[in-house]
This record gives C-alpha cells, sequence and structure tokens, in this order.
C-alpha cells in the first residue's frame, strides 16, 4: 500500500503497439505537415519572423527547463562535493571551488546510507517479487481460467481503488501490528511493507486487460496439447506479456523506492529503516552537517534517476499513452 | 505421454467434476490476492468505520462509545483548522498545479526540437523520492543564505522568510508540492493534445482562426475530459497531503496541520487515540470518496 499520496493514478496503459511508436524529429519546420496536430500549423512557421520566434521561445523555453528542473538536481550533487564551509557561504558558488568526493564515503559509511540504502533495494526486490506473484496470479485466473463469481472478486478489487490510502491508514497500521487469524505481528518485518502492496488492483487491472487480449485458440492450442494451467501461464502468457511486466514492475520498484508514509509507520526499528525514512529521521536530528545529507540524499535519487533514463520510453508512454485519450 | 495424461485427467474427473475443479484452480491462483486484499484492504475499510465509534488503548477490549470520537472531533479547534488548511492547501495547488502543467504541455506541443529533452526534465521531478525533494527544498528555503533568498538578494527583491512565516507557509509547500508533481500532468495532457484529430486545425486555419481562437475553440475543448479527470485525481491527491508539511513546518504548527497530518498526530503521537483518528479518516473519506467513484465511472465508462 501506497500511503503518500501518489499523483495522479498513472493512466491505463494502451496495448503493445502504442508503446513501439516512436515519433522520429521532423528535420526542418515545415515537415510533416500532414500531422499538425498543434496550434502553429507548418504553414505559419514558414514565415521568416514567426520563425524567429519560434527559436527564440524553444531558447528560453529551453533555458528555464534547464533551471527549474535539472538545476536543483546539479546543486544537489555538486554541494555534496562542497565544504561545509563553501556550503555555508552567503553567496553560494555555482562550482565548487575544492572538490571533496569523500563526502559521499563519508556519509555511506558513517550515517550509514549503504544499511539504509541495502534496505530498500531489499524491501523493494521483494516488493516487486510479491507483486507480480500476487497479481498475475489474480490477473490470469479471472482473464483465462474465468472461475464463478470472479466479476465480484474483481469488482470488489478495484472497488479498493475508490478508498483513499489516508482512509485505511490506522486500520491498516492495527491489522499490521496484529494479523487477524494468524495473529503474527508484522511491525519491522519486510512483510509488512510487501503484502499490503500486494493488494494493488491497478496491476490487477493492467495485467487482465493485457491477458485479455491474448488469444484464447492459442491457449486450447497448449491445452489440448496436454500443457497445464500453470504451464500455459509460464509458457504462452508470461512470454506474452513482457512490455506489461515491464510496467508494472517499474511501478512496483519505484512504488516502495518513494514511499514515505507507511514505512515510517510500520518500520520504526531504526536498523530496518528505509533510505526515505532514515533521510527524514537524520535531517530532523539536526546533527548531519549539510554536505552529508545531501550526498545521502542523491545517493538516495540515484537509482530512481537510473531508472529513469533506462526505461524512460516506458514510463513516458505507460503514463501517458492510454485510458485518457479522448 | 499423451494417452497417459488424459487417462489421469479422467481420473480426476471421476473424483471431482470438472467444473469444480477448475474453479477450484482458479481460486488457487486468487488465494493470495484475495487474502492480501481482505487483509489490507476489505478489512481494514471496516474495520476503520468500527473503530470511529469505539475507544481503543490496546490495556482492554475496545468499548463502544457511540459519536463520541465524532464530538470530540467538533469540539477541537485543530480539527477545523486542520480542514481549513487542507482546502487552503488544495485550493493553492489547483490554482498552480492544474493550470501550469496544462499550459506547459500546450507549449511543449508547439515546440517540434528537443521533444524529448522537455519530456525527461519536466517528468524528473516525479521520479525523485519526495523526501529528497523536500529536504533538498528546505535548504533552498532557509531564510539565511537559502539559494531562494540568496537569489532574490541579487537581484535587490524582498526576501520572504518561506515556510517559517505563517503567511508564506501554505504557498511554499505548495510550490513545492507543484515542482514535483507537475511532470505526470504535463504528459497526460500533452498525450491528450497529441490525439487531437489534426484535421481540426487544418479546418480552423483554412478558415483563417488565429493562435488564439484555435486555442479556444479547438485545443481546450478537445481537451475537456483529461482536464476533468485530472482535476478530480489532483484535489484526491493533494487532499492528502502529508510528507511536504511532515518535513517543512512539522506535525505541530497550526499554519499548516492538515487532515493527513492529523490523523497522524492523533494515532501516532502522543494520545496515540486509534478511535480519534479513525473518525477523522472516516469523514476524510466520505468527502474523497465522492470524488474518487466520479473519477472511476468517469475512466471506466470509457474503456
Amino acid at each position: 500500500m501506497t500511503v503518500t499520496a501518489q499523483h495522479p493514478p498513472a493512466a491505463p496503459v494502451e496495448g503493445v503497439e502504442g508503446q513501439r511508436r516512436r515519433r522520429r524529429r521532423p528535420r526542418t519546420l515545415a515537415a510533416g505537415a500532414a500531422g499538425t496536430r498543434t496550434l502553429v500549423s507548418a504553414a505559419d512557421l514558414r514565415r521568416r519572423r514567426s520563425r524567429a520566434l519560434y527559436f527564440a521561445v524553444l531558447a528560453v523555453v529551453t533555458v528555464l527547463f534547464l533551471l527549474v528542473f535539472f538545476f536543483p538536481l546539479y546543486w544537489m550533487a555538486t554541494g555534496a562535493l562542497k565544504s561545509p564551509t563553501e556550503l555555508a557561504l552567503p553567496a553560494p558558488t555555482l562550482i565548487p571551488r575544492t572538490l571533496h568526493p569523500e563526502t559521499y564515503a563519508k556519509a555511506w559509511n558513517e550515517l550509514q546510507i549503504a544499511r539504509f540504502f541495502l534496505n530498500t533495494a531489499f524491501y523493494a526486490l521483494g516488493g516487486w517479487l510479491v507483486q507480480l506473484a500476487v497479481d498475475v496470479g489474480v490477473a490470469y485466473a479471472l482473464s483465462k481460467l474465468r472461475p464463478v463469481l470472479g466479476w465480484l472478486v474483481l469488482g470488489m478489487m478495484l472497488a479498493s481503488l475508490m478508498l483513499p490510502p489516508a482512509a485505511l491508514l490506522v486500520p491498516a497500521y492495527l491489522t499490521v501490528t496484529n494479523v487477524p487469524l494468524v495473529h503474527v505481528n508484522l511491525l519491522n518485518t519486510p512483510w509488512a511493507l510487501w503484502l499490503p502492496a500486494a493488494a494493488n488492483a491497478f496491476n490487477i487491472y493492467l495485467l487482465k486487460r493485457f491477458f485479455d487480449q491474448i488469444p484464447t485458440d492459442l491457449i486450447d492450442a497448449a491445452r489440448l496439447d496436454g500443457a497445464g494451467p500453470l504451464r500455459v501461464l509460464w509458457s504462452i502468457v508470461l512470454p506474452l506479456s513482457r512490455p506489461i511486466l515491464a510496467v508494472v514492475s517499474i511501478f512496483a520498484v519505484v512504488g516502495v523506492w518513494k514511499d514515505f508514509l507507511w514505512p515510517l509507520l510500520v518500520l520504526q526499528d531504526p536498523r530496518a529503516q528505509t533510505l526515505s525514512v532514515a533521510l527524514s529521521r537524520l535531517s530532523s536530528t539536526g546533527r548531519v552537517p549539510a554536505n552529508e545529507m545531501l550526498a545521502g540524499m542523491f545517493i538516495a535519487s540515484l537509482p530512481m534517476i537510473a531508472i529513469f533514463l533506462v526505461f524512460q520510453r516506458s514510463i513516458i508512454n505507460g503514463l501517458s499513452a492510454g485510458g485518457l485519450k479522448g | 505421454m499423451a494417452i497417459g495424461t488424459a487417462a489421469a485427467r479422467g481420473t480426476l474427473r471421476v473424483r471431482l467434476p470438472r467444473r469444480v475443479s477448475e474453479n477450484l484452480l482458479a481460486y488457487g491462483f486468487m488465494a493470495a490476492g484475495i487474502a492480501c486484499f481482505a487483509l489490507f484492504s476489505w478489512y481494514p475499510l471496516v474495520r476503520g468505520v468500527l473503530l470511529s465509534f469505539q475507544q481503543v488503548n490496546f490495556v482492554t477490549a475496545p468499548s463502544w462509545v457511540g459519536l463520541a470520537n465524532f464530538r470530540a472531533l467538533v469540539g477541537d479547534p485543530m480539527f477545523w483548522t486542520a480542514w481549513r488548511n487542507t482546502l487552503y492547501f488544495t485550493g493553492l495547488a489547483l490554482l498552480l498545479g492544474y493550470a501550469v502543467p496544462f499550459a506547459v504541455a500546450v507549449l511543449l506541443n508547439e515546440l517540434r526540437h528537443l521533444k524529448g529533452f522537455f519530456r525527461v526534465a519536466v517528468y524528473l521531478p516525479v521520479m525523485l523520492p519526495p523526501i529528497v525533494t523536500v529536504l533538498l527544498w528546505q535548504y533552498f528555503y532557509d531564510p539565511g543564505n537559502g539559494l531562494f533568498n540568496t537569489i532574490l538578494r541579487g537581484v535587490h527583491l524582498p526576501t520572504s522568510q518561506w515556510t517559517q512565516s505563517s503567511s508564506t507557509a501554505m504557498l511554499s509547500l505548495v510550490l513545492v508540492s507543484t515542482w514535483a508533481n507537475m511532470g505526470s500532468a504535463t504528459l497526460i495532457y500533452l498525450a491528450g493534445l497529441q490525439s487531437i484529430p489534426s484535421e481540426l486545425y487544418e479546418a480552423a486555419e483554412v478558415e483563417g482562426a488565429s493562435v488564439w481562437q484555435r486555442l479556444r475553440h479547438v485545443t481546450i475543448p478537445h481537451s475537456r475530459f483529461v482536464l476533468l479527470v485530472m482535476l478530480l485525481v489532483q484535489v484526491v491527491a493533494t487532499m492528502q497531503v502529508f510528507i511536504e508539511p511532515f518535513q517543512l513546518t512539522g506535525t505541530t504548527n497550526p499554519d499548516t496541520v492538515t487532515i493527513m497530518v492529523l490523523i497522524y498526530r492523533y494515532a501516532f503521537t502522543v494520545n496515540h487515540d486509534f478511535g480519534l483518528a479513525a473518525a477523522t479518516s472516516v469523514l476524510l473519506f466520505v468527502v474523497l470518496g465522492a470524488f474518487s467513484a466520479i473519477y472511476l465511472r468517469l475512466t471506466r465508462g470509457r474503456d
């Protein structure tokens, strides 16, 4: 369960084709006139004055985007390299005067960022596996095995999308402290993150919609050859569903990595904490030097930046390609 | 081999009717999922409602107290402050976080170069762990030599106390939140803009409509659905704001206590009053549930 307000629940992803499409950059401004989908048409831009205006706007927007969206990251990464005295200067320096890369090592070892990094990586990996195993099972059964009352199960799961995470915070926390029927206390165990995260109706909805597109003929043929349901899932359904599995996997890992409020509540033991919770706790002690803090923050961001740069196409298309198309 | 399996199937069929065994198998695949939903979604929903009518202290069994929790809430001035703050935050966040991404999307849609760069840039903050964003802005907001006041001093503008003054605290929280979250809204709008049929723009151009007229009569009407859905999504998300006030202004600051912060305070700080926190959650749920229901109806009806 992601208890932090998740902005916004990404739009449902369309089929495979949508994700493969690559838009090529037009060579000239006038190119691609056939597909004008913008206010300013190619014809408008052929005039010399409007072309000058276009490039002026382009330059301004580029600089603005660099300043607004990249500069804070640059400041964080380089701030960690500065000496504490340089960081405290009333006039901040753009480029560090003296480089102190050892700050990163210090944060990693002395602030124990290493421990929290590994904790979070372990929670993310486990959360990913549990979510995939649980949600693929449900989606496969609902899509291909079609049991009695399957519609009711799906409906009740989808209904949970209407529940704001905030509304479940207290009772879900109490459930974790004492799981009904089995009476186990999951506080400070990874299961306190993994099991609530697996109850993800959005994943199930995405997976089921994708599985529904897989032709029944293919599955019937395999069944005739003697393949059982598990074999069909493993050898036919899953290999065909790689695009959607990728999207669900990215959401799962990113979700665990970014989550804050829920791990803050259920992982109170400082040794079990996630990187986000540990950073918040370290900053509230007020005793950690700013450069080490910035180093820790940059280390916490790196995996997300890496995932984004590697999977940007899936992430951006997963977010924008579907569902909301008017 | 094939005969062997067929025979094995046959014996199974004798023991259990085929439909029963197939259903058992399907529910076997779903068992873990149903258990997770039951434990962490369905049961907590019921328990949350029950809790709001109970007094819980973990020493003795919970006792039924009727509407006492709700009465206590109505009598707590902080409850009303929290609602006012939450609505204020949501209003400001909509003013900024709703209009800005649409304007940015319309602008980006016009730019024929560096498309990938703009999309990556605007979405980058969404990928950062929220606590990193908030801590980073905490440094920027520092009234002494934080980045913002340094820049303001550099261009000879008056500086601000940012999060530390009651008049600008909430606005400061909204700025962080908008920076961190506008990427997803922008990309969703951009996808919506791309799906507007190009003939409409061509027709408008042939008719001699100005750029402004094209925006008013083609772009905006055709984005109405996306705009409505995003409005609901953002209302539901921003009303649950937590991490910004929690980290930047603290859980006891009356200028920025929101409903989520109040729930956290009731349940997990001094008094550990789970009944009171549950009652607050129920009220928040009623308000947000209405928005969520409209959102789901709108999007699901379109499949």
